[in-house]
């Protein structure tokens, strides 16, 4: 491990903050204060990312369509998301009548846990990840699903028509889908060898996975950014909420702060999506690196790992919101069609390929063992 | 700390962060009882009937074949982790597996179940 010193690398923070509970506290205290700085770190993070994801949206909505957004609060309307979630925090909560209470209330729980939990295991930076399960990418591809569950609740609960059909479509949309981005992360599973996000991001220190699996791992890519738009329920694929024919879907009940969560979730999912594909196809936090130039590696260190890690997850992101705002929306069959006639047959047969390529040694690892080798 | 305390760390993370943005915004909004604004909001007609009530059944075909082929993900997985070291056989193995799959795919594609009438 390189580690040249770094005057924004959080790496040594944390180091020196875990050795400093450690000395300074008996065991059990030093646990219980880093589970709490945990906490407080992954709550800063995720209100943060999600603050400024929702003014970068509406800003770069506004210029794909030749808008200015929002201009008024603070220099280029920065403060915009936050006086909106003061607005969301003091909005009157409505009590809806004929609804199933529990389930009702239950809903924006499953929602706002599940992208907490796959939050919790992206990593943003050298050290900078809470959890980091053996079987990251497994782990990350079943929490996520839990979403569904509360989207699925939410729209049943609320006893009206519009919030049925769209959690229905919502959850049709989700699990279809799922299928896509679980089988395109798997062909990287085969390629790299391991579930491990730290591991994962260790193996793409010369040769992104993108580029050492080729053609095959491009595919996966390219599929996996579909069905991972699609789970999101954004951009063509927003049928559940679409606003012409249902209102808002599956929160059309919902108000005040208890929107607000479905919205937070929604804008967090995003981010997730794109940091998980940062992660398993772009080699994470890792700054670029090129075997044998030492001193341009080490002049790529000297940008802290986060900063690499947002970087190429905001270059994901910005993709996405560009196919949200460029293409008109899809209709239910259309939908299902793409996933259960296109993606999940060529994921199939992409896997094979993946296989056959790793096994012959046909990557550019293999083949090209002084440039791009581990 | 181990990954596992760090799991309920999170999780408990995810659950204060609803909590506590509900006990707050409870505290700060305005309360209002109207019988007409706890209606279903179904843009301004009064509401018809229940919609609890029976759905179409393309959704669930769909829930089926998605069962079958999550499952076949928790089983790939594994194998995929291991794959380099099994070789040729495991190639073969999953061959197998995947083309029964895949015949399960084909044969509710046959049937009609993926078309949307």
């Amino acid at each position: 491990m390189l580690l040249y010193s770094q005057p924004l690398e959080l790496t040594k923070l944390v180091h020196s903050l875990d050795a400093f509970f450690r000395s300074s506290l008996s065991p059990f205290w030093a646990t219980l204060v880093e589970g709490i700085l945990i906490g407080i770190a992954i709550l800063a993070a995720y209100a943060l990312i999600a603050l400024a994801l929702i003014y970068i949206e509406r800003k770069i909505a506004a210029f794909f369509q030749s808008r200015l957004g929002p201009n008024r609060l603070g220099k280029y309307g920065v403060i915009q998301s936050i006086a909106d979630m003061i607005k969301i925090l003091i909005k009157e909560i409505i009590h809806v009548n004929k609804i199933d209470k529990l389930l009702y209330y239950l809903a924006p729980f499953f929602v706002i846990v599940a992208s907490v939990l796959s939050f919790g295991a992206i990593p943003f930076g050298q050290s900078l990840q809470a959890v980091d399960f053996n079987i990251g990418v497994f782990y990350v591809l079943a929490v996520s699903s839990i979403g569904v569950i509360g989207i699925l609740l939410a729209g049943w609960s609320s006893n009206n028509k519009y919030s049925m059909i769209g959690a229905m479509r919502s959850g049709a949309q989700f699990i279809s889908y799922e299928l896509s981005a679980g089988f395109s992360l798997m062909t990287i599973v085969v390629l790299s060898g391991t579930m491990q996000f730290s591991e994962l991001i260790e193996g793409q220190r010369y040769c992104w996975n993108l580029f050492n699996g080729h053609i095959p791992a491009f595919i996966a890519f390219v599929i996996f950014l579909i069905s991972g738009h699609a789970e999101t329920n954004r951009g063509p694929f927003d049928l559940p909420e679409a606003e012409s024919e249902l209102t808002a879907g599956y929160h059309t009940e919902y108000s005040g702060l208890r929107f607000g969560f479905f919205y937070l979730a929604e804008y967090l999912n995003m981010f997730i999506i794109a940091a998980i594909a940062t992660t398993v196809f772009l080699g994470g936090w890792m700054p670029i690196q090129i075997k044998g130039w030492d001193a341009f590696n080490q002049v790529m260190w000297y940008i802290p790992s986060w900063i690499w890690f947002f970087g190429k997850a905001f270059v994901l992101m910005f993709l996405s919101l560009w196919v949200r705002w460029s293409f008109p929306r899809l209709r239910i069959d259309l939908l299902l069609n793409l996933e259960w006639k296109y993606l999940l047959p060529i994921n199939l047969v992409n896997i094979l390929v993946m296989v056959i390529i790793v096994l012959s040694g046909l990557t550019l690892a293999d083949i090209f063992p002084a440039v791009f080798g581990k | 700390m181990t990954n596992s305390s760090l799991f309920v760390v999170v999780l408990l993370t995810g659950i204060t962060l609803v909590a506590a943005g509900l006990g707050v915004a409870m505290l700060l909004s305005p309360k209002s009882t109207n019988f007409q604004k706890g209606e279903p909001y179904e843009c301004g007609l009064p509401t018809h009937g229940t919609s609890w009530m029976q759905f179409r059944v393309g959704y669930y075909l769909y829930a089926i074949l998605f069962m079958m082929f999550d499952v076949e993900i928790i089983f790939l997985f594994p194998w995929a982790t291991v794959v380099r070291s099994l070789g040729m056989m495991g190639l073969a193995s999953i061959l197998i597996f995947i083309a029964i799959l895949s015949l399960g795919l084909a044969y509710a594609w046959k049937k009609g179940v993926l078309k949307w009438t």
